[in-house]
């Protein structure tokens, strides 16, 4: 892989010995930019490439859960809890690890909810998200998961980066960049938030230093999807559509005085620019689904809400999107864990299940990876502080936490590593981010060693100089 | 983290320089027989040895195996390095097949050919100090060079571009927006060279020349409006893009650009200005999300800035560094962290720019003073209010019972954890340094005369302090305040003293809103404190209580915790004791005050006038006007250490790293090694740096030409791609210096030449041509060249320079981030600034800007992206200011006099400098006829490729 696509192309043409002027302006007549993109003349950055081995997911569905939910309240029972409530953890366990708001000696905090086993692997869930419990047999749940980070920001970034700080290609980003788009009618990287806003901004689907085509682009829960994809009132469609052919028009008489080929990319790119405008209302409309389809999520088609954000998904996938992210923030927290985790799933749990559930029944689980977990877990320490009004909390825990996965080639009806009696520390099979990250990419393909990109004198990697496949999740 | 491996992406051909090799690869394949004596090392042997071998036998001693080393000249055994890399056994060649990067046979054949050569090394060309080759008189220098390169290789430079193209070209090079109509045509009515130079000129001096360069350095200095991360909230440092860009018109001599902007605050009496350039290095970010750890934020900063210096002047990727030596250039682990300590010393305040402000400000607020009581309520029917005198004298009776006689007490020693306390007149304490989550401060006290009751704690401001103090919180609180979450007594034998009450003159807390004031201090909880959150620079008291008193003659120690979930100590404050029958409580009164002082300190403190002496306070807050970021270096008593840290992570520092250059580039035996941030500064800027000069010259080239005579702008090092034409740039590079860096005399030197005068048209492309400069590449332009030239195609762009950022309109919903702030779009002139002065927020960066490849301020950017997107399309057609910018430009059409037509190739020439042809003409025409809307033509002209490119 690298990132002269430029070159490459130039070579390509010098190669052929034919004027790039002559080759951009026969492929118009034969039907477009794209096509001629498609057909390796002039480089599409975009444009399908294989990755570096055949991918068990085609698309990946990342639902994140921002805040960092409790694995202590969801997935990681802990019975100790209970017993310890209201006395330190030993000394021993914690050692010199930093928090962010409580003292290293504060209280535990006992389990808040019930737990219950489901499907046939039994797998062990807190009742606010019993909704899951449907689809047991499918998820791998991933109880030693761990991270570098204990701050929102850092750790989001670290999820979808690699790397704490700003800065660098997100997931999406790297997998635009090592296997281009399937659909030109949508943004093949899309991202969507259905919580209060993101700690990392924008820089969780940046394309970082790849070519900033490879950026997530935003989904937004207002009328327009797509910033600026709706036409503005005081143009009628008429106009519009002559507006289109006339720029059009206009490009091409340029391109064959000048014969820059990127007029050409520019011509197509207001090509597909137009059939973004057709494709975002299209798939926006939820006419086509069945009311049990509707039922399933839970969701009102007219409202934007995090299960209508998982449906959405579904009809992404179905069209050809590589890449999603759903952001579900409000998951901090510091006070009222119980409360809390109770309100969060009650707006996310049936949408997650419903997403595995319909994506199975229509054929696309197989080849669709679907990733839920937050940046970090909580603490089994309670967090209480008067002058901040706080009581009943728990703090950030980057040492262990819970995530799971389904479909895309992840083996389901699994619960994979474990945690101490405390869920302080992980006791058996940790899952450092990084590994998490190889995997993912391994799923869709490529050796996390391989998909590289040259910048600032060397060779970047998502996965930096660490990670490994975890293979016992693989199929 | 570690360096990785570079990809097979480097084009050998680019390597083996000669045209004849090339010939040899591409006809033959390469045959070593006929390649010795030929491949130069710089050019095609060390990227080979760079790719495939330093990795393990390179600078970097810890990763070095079999104790073998390439990099440089050494013992290394010639048949043995033959026979491995030309090994078919797994276990025996080289590169290992581990390694994932096995050499081509190309590659084997060109490290062959040098071996049997004789293995000849060369310095790294970039580490070479850079020398004038001469040039023919009367001949460009640019073209000489240029057209040299391009006849070797059989080429020919294009003819020049049309008077139009080209005028065009220029205005938006220098001035980064297009010609009018009249200023085209006084080019195109005489397309003479002399009358091109004289252009140029007036372009130069145009006060338009700073602003769009300024954008430019901006995206190097990673500026922006925000502090970044989560909460992303805004910042203060717009005075220092201002700076840039008067000093970019002044044309500052760029070493003395570099010298203020890196060190001014260390200039001997450094003026104002040279203390606002100092913001360079305060762009970095701050991560105000609540619970870090704001040293190890600190260090992230740090890391930023030695990476940021390393891109913007040495053109070396230091941040391999960061984590171990460097395995393709030579730059050590300690090499990286001792270019850190000579950035390390600094403190990071906040200036406020002089002005007569708060000196008229004071006047105003003795008046609102005197006339504060007038705003006592009066009673009505409806509500009864307490008389003004019967409160004051209640009130003043309590208060003096309060005052007594307080001595002020010195400790005889002072011990933080961290922050470094300094005594100073009248039993002042001041605090400096770096601040924790949990500071201590221990203060010991010698022996009373007299028994002691309670101990006072006056905190005092300081227009040193954050927001004048008294606090040190910088960051996620209130500025300038603190947190005291306890204070505790000692006697000398260890035996804690106990309190009895505690009372402060104001408590207020930013977080949580309940319990707070000094009581809260000795409560035993260190989770509750005192703070005076909404009163920072203002003196507050508290008094302290003991429940016993203590003895005459008895030592003791007052031990203060200070901080929360973010650093809040206290910056500024002073301690005094008195022996007293009564327990006492906090007052601001003191003995000697009149009444009327005592009245006004009753007023400002009565919640029935409190708004009016909210306004009062504002007036005569010691910090008044504008104000922006900068460095100031600490003392020597108290520097910063810098330490080497171990892989580069925070958490583990090993061991003490002075201040150091790398070998590479510096050579100790000529010349006395920097020792601090000003001596630095002045290295870099000096001829015995050989990569400054270059590294400048060729970012000035790239702005110009679309791509540097070294395409990597920010790699100079041995992965850094070749100079295309290397003399060139070493003459631009020397002429730089000897024109006193003027980079003015730079931009008229490149713009004069025939190199950037050609056409732009495609004849025959080919990869090499176009690096050789065979046409002038076609670019398209930067997000805020097009938002500007549509502004002023329009008529809407607005000339006024400077000041606090604007917001232009964008969609809806473009701005939400975290924090979920609004858009709230400018009025009036605000709208149609120049981009420049658009407010850059780094987690939600205008829609616009991002679209079209901006830099979002989160790093040191030297050279953005050229994307081509179907957003990019949306946007031009779609978004809002456009429309409106659409809307304005028709109006300008229909305003035109003549015909319809005349109308039409107005608007064209606005955006496009040319004339419509007759074609172009037509179908415009038949569009408006169509749809009579010069908005909707206006539209289409925005949106033509022609209109965001340079050509």
């Amino acid at each position: 892989m690298n990132g002269q696509h430029g070159i490459a192309r130039r070579h390509f043409l010098k190669d052929c010995g034919i004027g790039i002027g002559k080759i951009a302006a026969a492929g118009l007549l034969a039907g477009g930019m794209p096509a001629i993109a498609r057909g390796g003349l002039v480089d599409n950055p975009l444009a399908p490439k294989k990755p570096h081995f055949a991918p068990t997911a085609k698309a990946v569905i990342h639902l994140f859960m921002a805040g960092a939910p409790s694995q202590l309240e969801l997935f990681d029972e802990k019975p100790t809890l209970a017993r310890l409530e209201g006395k330190p953890l030993p000394k021993s366990i914690i050692g010199d690890q930093r928090y962010a708001f409580i003292q290293p000696d504060a209280a535990v905090l006992g389990p808040r909810f019930k737990f219950s086993k489901y499907g046939k692997s039994g797998l062990s869930l807190g009742s606010p998200i019993a909704p899951l419990g449907a689809v047991a047999d499918d998820i791998c749940l991933i109880k030693s998961v761990t991270t570098d980070q204990f701050n929102h920001a850092p750790g989001q970034l670290f999820l979808n980066t690699g790397f704490s700080q700003p800065g660098r290609p997100s997931l999406g980003s790297w997998a635009l960049y090592g296997l281009g788009a399937e659909t030109e009618e949508l943004p093949a990287f899309v991202v969507m938030n259905t919580g209060a806003g993101v700690s990392g901004g924008t820089s969780l689907w940046s394309s970082g230093f790849l070519p900033t085509l490879y950026t997530g682009v935003r989904f937004r829960n207002g009328s327009t999807p797509i910033l600026n994809v709706g036409t503005p009132d005081k143009f009628n469609a008429d106009v519009q559509q002559d507006t289109f052919d006339l720029i059009s028009k206009l490009n091409e008489q340029r391109l064959g005085v000048v014969g820059d080929p990127e007029i050409a990319t520019r011509m197509s790119s207001f090509e597909m620019a137009a059939k973004l405008q057709t494709s975002a209302p299209e798939l926006m409309d939820f006419s086509d689904e069945s009311k049990e389809t509707i039922d399933l999520y839970g969701c009102d088609p007219g409202k934007p809400s995090f299960a209508r954000a998982c449906l959405l998904a579904r009809r992404m996938v179905e069209r050809g999107v590589r890449f999603i992210n759903i952001y579900h923030s409000g998951w901090d927290a510091h006070s009222d864990v119980e409360g809390s985790t109770k309100e969060k799933c009650g707006q996310t749990a049936q949408g997650s299940a419903a997403l595995v559930q319909d994506l199975k029944r229509s054929g696309l689980l197989d080849s669709t990876l679907v990733i839920w977990g937050g940046e970090f877990g909580r603490t089994p320490m309670v967090e209480t502080n008067p002058a901040l009004g706080r009581k009943a909390g728990r703090d950030h825990h980057p040492q262990a936490f819970s995530m799971w996965m389904a479909g895309g080639g992840i083996k389901g009806g699994m619960t994979y590593g474990a945690t101490d009696e405390f869920g302080f520390h992980i006791v058996d099979k940790k899952v450092h981010v990084h590994d998490l990250q190889a995997t993912i990419l391994h799923t869709m393909g490529f050796d996390h060693e391989r998909l590289t990109y040259h910048h600032a004198g060397r060779d970047f990697r998502l996965t930096d100089v660490h990670g490994h496949v975890v293979r016992d999740l693989l199929l | 983290m570690a360096c990785l491996f570079k990809s097979e992406s480097h084009s050998l051909l680019k390597n083996v320089a000669l045209a004849f090799a090339v010939a040899v690869i591409f006809q033959v394949g390469l045959q070593t027989e006929v390649l010795v004596g030929q491949v130069s090392f710089n050019d095609a042997v060390r990227p080979i040895l760079s790719n495939h071998c330093f990795a393990c036998h390179g600078p970097d001693e810890e990763k070095r195996e079999a104790d073998l080393r390439l990099d440089v000249e050494g013992d290394v055994d010639l048949d043995e390095l033959l026979k491995r890399i030309g090994s078919d056994d797994e276990g025996t060649v080289m590169p290992p097949p581990s390694h994932n990067k096995p050499l081509t046979a190309d590659k084997r054949t060109v490290l062959r050919a040098w071996i049997v050569g004789g293995a000849v090394y060369e310095r790294h060309w970039a580490f070479e100090p850079p020398s004038k080759f001469a040039v023919p008189n009367e001949t460009h220098p640019v073209d000489y060079f240029v057209d040299r390169k391009l006849s070797a290789n059989g080429l020919k430079r294009s003819p020049q571009a049309e008077p139009a193209i080209l005028i065009r070209r220029l205005y938006l090079d220098l001035i980064g927006l297009p010609p009018t109509i009249e200023q085209a045509n006084a080019f195109i009515n005489d397309p003479s060279p002399e009358n091109f130079g004289l252009i140029v000129d007036e372009l130069l001096q145009s006060p338009r020349y700073g602003e769009r360069w300024a954008r430019k350095w901006l995206d190097l200095a990673r500026y922006a409006d925000t502090n970044g991360y989560e909460k992303d909230r805004d910042r203060n440092i717009w005075p220092y893009r201002d700076w840039v860009i008067r000093a970019i018109n002044d044309d500052m001599p760029f070493d003395q650009f570099s010298v203020e902007q890196l060190a001014g605050d260390m200039l001997p009496g450094a003026t104002e200005d040279q203390l606002v350039a100092t913001g360079f290095h305060r762009n970095t970010m701050l991560n105000e999300e609540g619970g870090i750890d704001p040293l190890e934020f600190r260090y992230h900063a740090m890391t930023d800035r030695v990476a940021t210096t390393g891109s913007t002047w040495l053109g070396l990727t230091t941040g391999c560094a960061q984590c171990h030596t460097h395995k393709f250039d030579p730059i050590t682990h300690d090499d990286y962290f001792g270019m850190m300590a000579y950035l390390n010393n600094a403190d990071e305040p906040e200036l406020y720019l002089a002005s007569d402000l708060a000196k008229k400000n004071q006047t105003q607020a003795k008046t609102l003073l005197a006339e504060l009581k007038r705003h006592w309520p009066k009673s009505t029917e409806q509500k009864k209010e307490p008389e003004f005198e019967t409160a004051f004298n209640a009130w003043l009776e309590k208060q003096k019972a309060n005052v007594v006689d307080w001595q002020t007490i010195v400790p005889d020693s002072m011990m933080t954890n961290m922050p470094h306390l300094t005594q100073e007149d009248d039993g002042i304490i001041f605090a400096v340094g770096d601040t924790t989550k949990s500071d201590v401060y221990e203060l010991r006290f010698p022996a009373m005369k007299n028994p002691v009751s309670a101990i006072r704690l006056e905190v005092l401001p300081d227009k040193r302090l954050p927001q004048g103090g008294p606090g040190l919180t910088y960051y996620e609180g209130k500025h300038g305040d603190f947190y005291l979450t306890e204070i505790e007594a000692t006697s000398s034998d260890g035996k804690a003293i106990p309190w009895s009450t505690a009372s402060s003159t104001y408590a207020g807390n930013a977080f949580g809103g309940k319990g707070v004031g000094a009581e809260m201090s000795i409560d035993g909880d260190i989770q509750s404190g005192w703070s005076i959150a909404g009163r920072s620079g203002f003196r507050q008291v508290a008094v302290f209580n003991f429940k016993e008193r203590l003895p005459a003659g008895e030592a003791f120690t007052l031990t203060m915790k200070l901080g929360r979930h973010f650093a809040s100590s206290l910056g500024k404050f002073r301690l005094s004791v008195v022996d007293s029958d009564k327990t006492l409580s906090a007052t601001l009164l003191s003995a000697d005050d009149e009444n009327a002082d005592a009245e006004q300190t009753f007023l400002m403190q009565s919640k029935e006038v409190e708004k009016q002496a909210d306004s009062i306070r504002k007036l005569l807050h010691p910090l008044q006007g504008r104000s922006t970021l900068v460095m100031r270096e600490r003392s020597p008593e108290f520097s910063r250490k810098t330490f080497v840290h171990h892989r580069g992570e925070y958490t583990q520092p090993k061991h003490e790293a002075p201040p150091r250059l790398p070998d590479a580039i510096f050579d100790a035996e000529d010349q006395r090694l920097p020792s601090n941030r000003l001596e630095f500064a002045r290295w870099l800027v000096s001829r015995k740096n050989p990569l400054t000069a270059r590294v400048v010259a060729n970012r000035q080239w790239a702005a110009f030409f679309g791509t540097g005579i070294v395409p990597t702008l920010d790699d100079f090092g041995m992965q850094g791609d070749s100079p295309s034409h290397p003399e060139l740039l070493d003459w631009l590079a020397v002429e730089l210096m000897d024109q006193k860096w003027s980079i003015k005399r730079l931009h008229r030197l490149i713009v004069t030449s025939k190199s950037y005068q050609q056409s732009s048209n495609y004849d025959h492309p080919n990869i090499e041509a176009e690096r050789l400069l065979q046409r002038f590449p076609r670019k398209r332009l930067e997000a805020e060249i097009i938002r500007d030239s549509g502004l002023a195609a329009s008529g809407l762009l607005v000339e006024k320079m400077y000041g606090p950022p604007v917001r232009p309109p964008q969609p809806e919903g473009a701005a939400a981030n975290y924090s979920q702030s609004k858009w709230k779009t400018s009025e009036g002139p605000d709208r149609f600034r120049r981009s420049v002065y658009t407010y850059q927020k780094r987690t939600a960066p205008f829609a616009m800007f991002t679209t079209f490849d901006a830099s979002s301020g989160e790093s040191c950017l030297a050279r953005r992206d050229v994307s081509n997107t179907p957003l990019q399309a949306l946007t031009l057609m779609n978004d809002p200011m456009f429309v409106e910018i659409s809307e304005a430009l028709g109006k300008r059409m229909e305003t035109v006099e003549g015909s319809e037509e005349a109308k039409i190739v107005a608007g064209f020439r606005w955006l496009m400098t040319r004339k419509p042809t007759d074609s172009e003409l037509e179908s415009l025409g038949a569009f408006y006829q169509k749809h009579s809307s010069f908005t909707a033509l206006a539209r289409v002209l925005l949106c033509l490729d022609e209109a965001i490119t340079k050509n």
